[in-house]
């Protein structure tokens, strides 16, 4: 670490106060106005919401980048450091779990609902018979009432093996060249480090840019919308959550890249490049599973 | 800045509080953060208490009298969300904020900075939600489960309704992860888990829920919404989706959450036991454990609140032995207490009068609760007054009782005044004969088949409800005492308080080895327990 002092043994860094955090909240308030407006349709609605992401972005720059000043003035000692790689494990548990309930929305449709609507079981015999007599059920569905785009009901919908199975192929590569770099870090090899750094989060912005062709077809050519039924709903909003945690996690990857440029980080202490690598490897395994149960079978 | 802030505290001590608004907006000491988070829980309590008022004004007597149905429908609603997330939560994270470094023997929270964040999300997330009042369709009406197809058909509030539960969502897992670390990072050497008070431990198990069912909730309401503005099925049939599925999704989320509100009161009332019964706790390790286990329980649990929509035989079996299972490692607890007090030189001041309360009426909510965990049973039980009895017990004269037990225990230690303990416990003995009037008779309306969330009623129930108005009115005069209290110790009325407060050796919380009041940096060296 370049320190510009020698870190103070086993005292505690205590913050004093910071503006930061209220500013936050004035922020989440400002975006979350700003996007109930949007959707009510009212008119400053949209311009309260591009207020909000501008103070967002604010935000991010201010509160983090003083965060990075103090890390570079050597304040924080292995304590604080061991606070912060918790908060963030935690922080990964939550979004975990969040994921676990569109998962589990998927499954219970799947599984559950779509069958019982189907007339299977008992539960299903009485919806079945009294709603929907002529639904056959199976998977993918748009439902009884064949909810699509399209006038005829249809659509269409994105197979495993096209663009997501190279999606697949780019991720794991990218966790392949995060580890490089991370090992390349631990060597003191900056060098290296730099390129698969910048190799990893290219492919993560490749990524993002191959999900929005797939999503352009879709929504085109496909008649695979966000409301074409349960398996529209279920398809979009996974991928969709995926895809804007790739692009945090690219975002986050972008930063530390430029911080390495700088020289920071060092060979023993390198949280932030840590904790943005456990990061993508969450977003890689979340993808695994959005490959697998989403996709293909 | 940050330099400065970095020499400041290479420094001496200084030992003195920011002077200005900017101590509060901009604030990182937990004590500061926690007084702010006690003072919120306060406001909002007032103001969910002022919408039971209005409720309970309403079912005074049967017929129409004073609001339309719309409106009481947004009453029931309202008064739920607020005392849940705007009440009980944020108190229980105050207490946090203030007791868990001072009993672990932390300088400050882990993450002091995000511990700002997260009480001052609180208040913007309240005023969105308050808002909905104003917007054409009025404050969300279909109940705080949020069930659709009902709460899709809102008025043009719903968006605030989502985001302000979204709010609270961010703001409960950053004060949850803060309490995760601040205990596994920050405790004093020699601090090892099995010696932490209970307090740290029941909210240390607390926090692992709200971190794991939060974005639960959360996932929950996003689907809600899409529902709503951009025609996604999760919920609807003629897509293949399923309403019922949104209750199993609230409900993983919603059956922890009611953990979240109790158990950081076991912890409380293990501390309290023991010092007013001049004992040490029986059974320490097993209240762990118990504690442990009821949290494993609660994800286990959740269909129990919807055996009436339809489940396989399997299913309601499944939910109503594991439902019952809780009553094991709950009853651990209620023994531990009891025991604790056996042959104790046991003495009734405020604290231990409400943690006394606590437990037995605690244990009456916790017996109705088995009832209702009877599937066959459940089928009678199920929307009417009975269930509201139920959860009023464990949460009014559990929660809301801990807490205050809690406020009465702590208050000499934050003000280092001792308040008016006579006038204390005239608001106990008033508060625990209004609540029982208030609640106890709605065990009887629900038996009797009387629904909940109805403003209007059969005259067969109009005694009862009488009798329960009139509870309710007694109930929430009585709190302004509460008010009038904790203020007159807070502008240092009352004699000065000792170091260790209460006449008692047994208290092991390293919060009695500080000064009272407690100065406004504590344990910058960390301390060696022995």
């Amino acid at each position: 670490m370049a320190n510009t002092h020698a870190p103070q043994g086993d005292k505690y860094y205590i913050p004093h106060g910071s503006p930061w955090p209220f500013f936050g909240s004035v922020t989440l308030f400002t975006v979350m106005l700003g996007a109930v407006g949007t959707m009510e349709g009212a008119g400053a609605g949209s311009l309260i919401l591009s207020l909000g992401f501008t103070m967002l972005a604010v935000l991010f720059i201010g509160w983090f980048g003083t965060v990075i000043r103090e890390n570079q003035e050597g304040i924080y000692n292995l304590h604080v450091d061991r606070s912060f790689r918790m908060g963030m494990m935690w922080f990964i548990f939550s979004e975990v779990m969040f994921f676990a309930a569109f998962f589990g929305a998927l499954f219970y449709a799947r599984q559950l609902s779509v069958p019982w609507l189907a007339g299977e079981g008992v539960k299903g015999a009485v919806e079945h018979l009294v709603m929907f007599q002529d639904y056959a059920g199976g998977w993918p569905t748009n439902g009884p009432e064949a909810l699509s785009p399209r006038a005829d009901g249809t659509y269409e919908i994105v197979p495993a093996l096209g663009l997501p199975a190279i999606n697949t192929l780019i991720l794991l590569t990218s966790g392949v060249t995060l580890t490089v770099a991370h090992h390349a870090l631990q060597a003191g090899k900056r060098g290296v480090l730099n390129v698969f750094l910048a190799i990893t989060f290219l492919l993560g912005f490749v990524f993002v840019g191959l999900q929005a062709e797939e999503y352009h077809h879709a929504y085109t050519e496909l008649g695979l919308q966000l409301s074409t039924g349960v398996y529209g709903s279920t398809f979009f909003m996974l991928t969709g959550f995926h895809g804007f945690h790739v692009c945090l996690g690219a975002l986050m990857l972008l930063v530390v890249w430029f911080r390495t440029m700088k020289g920071h980080l060092t060979p023993e202490r390198h949280f932030a490049f840590e904790a943005v690598a456990w990061y993508w490897h969450f977003v890689d395994v979340v993808w695994l599973g959005l490959f697998v149960f989403v996709y293909w079978l | 800045m940050a330099h400065a802030e970095a020499h400041a505290h290479d420094g001496h001590d200084h030992n003195h509080a920011p002077a200005g608004i900017g101590r509060w907006l901009f604030a990182t000491n937990h004590k500061d953060i926690g007084t702010m988070y006690l003072v919120f829980a306060l406001i909002m309590f007032f103001i969910g208490g002022a919408m039971a008022m209005v409720i309970r004004l309403e079912l005074f007597k049967p017929g129409l009298q004073f609001v339309d149905p719309g409106f009481f429908n947004s009453m029931t609603t309202m008064h739920a969300l607020i005392m849940i997330f705007g009440g009980v939560m944020p108190a229980w994270t105050g207490l946090a904020n203030w007791m868990i470094p001072l009993q672990v023997g932390a300088p400050d929270m882990a993450l002091p900075r995000m511990n700002n964040y997260s009480f001052w999300i609180l208040p913007f997330a309240f005023t969105l939600l308050l808002l909905s009042f104003f917007l054409p369709g009025g404050a969300p009406a279909g109940g705080w489960t949020l069930y659709p197809p009902l709460v899709l058909q809102a008025g043009d509030s719903f968006g605030l309704t989502i985001f302000a539960i979204h709010m609270m969502g961010i703001s409960s897992i950053m004060g949850a992860i803060n309490v995760v670390v601040t205990i596994m990072n920050m405790r004093a050497p020699g601090m090892d888990l099995l010696k932490m008070p209970l307090f740290c431990w029941t909210w240390l198990i607390t926090a692992y829920l709200l971190i794991a069912t939060m974005p639960v909730l959360a996932g929950a309401v996003t689907m809600l919404l899409t529902d709503h503005y951009f025609g996604t099925a999760f919920f609807n049939p003629a897509g293949g989706g399923d309403p019922v599925m949104f209750q199993h999704i609230f409900w993983f989320f919603g059956h922890p959450e009611v953990y979240i509100l109790i158990l950081p009161a076991f912890g409380i009332v293990s501390e309290i036991i023991p010092t007013f019964s001049r004992k040490p706790l029986f059974g320490y390790e097993s209240m762990v454990y118990a504690t442990g286990s009821i949290a494993f329980l609660s994800f286990i649990v959740w269909a129990h609140h919807m055996f009436t929509v339809g489940m396989p035989l399997a299913g309601q079996l499944f939910f109503m032995l594991s439902t019952m299972l809780i009553a094991v490692p709950t009853g651990v607890k209620v023994f531990n207490w009891t025991t604790t007090m056996w042959r104790g030189s046991i003495s009734y001041e405020p604290p231990m009068l409400f943690a006394l309360a606590f437990l037995f009426l605690f244990t009456i909510g916790g017996f109705s609760g088995l009832m209702l965990a009877i599937a066959p049973a459940d089928f009678q039980y199920h929307d009417t007054y009975f269930v509201v009895a139920h959860f009023h017990y464990v949460l009014v004269p559990g929660a809301v009782f801990a807490i205050m037990a809690g406020v009465y225990y702590w208050l000499p230690k934050w003000t280092g005044h001792m308040y008016d303990l006579k006038l204390a416990t005239w608001h106990f003995w008033l508060s625990t004969i209004s609540v029982n009037v208030l609640f106890f008779p709605m065990h009887f309306l629900g038996l009797a088949g009387m629904p909940r969330r109805i403003p209007d009623y059969n005259v067969q129930f109009a005694d009862w409800n009488m009798v329960a108005s009139i509870g309710g009115f007694a109930f929430g005069l009585s709190q302004v005492m509460f008010v009038w209290i904790v203020l007159k110790s807070v502008r240092g009325g009352g004699p000065k308080a000792s170091a260790r407060v209460w006449d008692d050796t047994n208290s092991e919380g390293l919060e009695w080895t500080v000064p009272s009041p407690a100065p406004f940096h504590t344990f910058e060296t960390p301390p060696v327990i022995k």
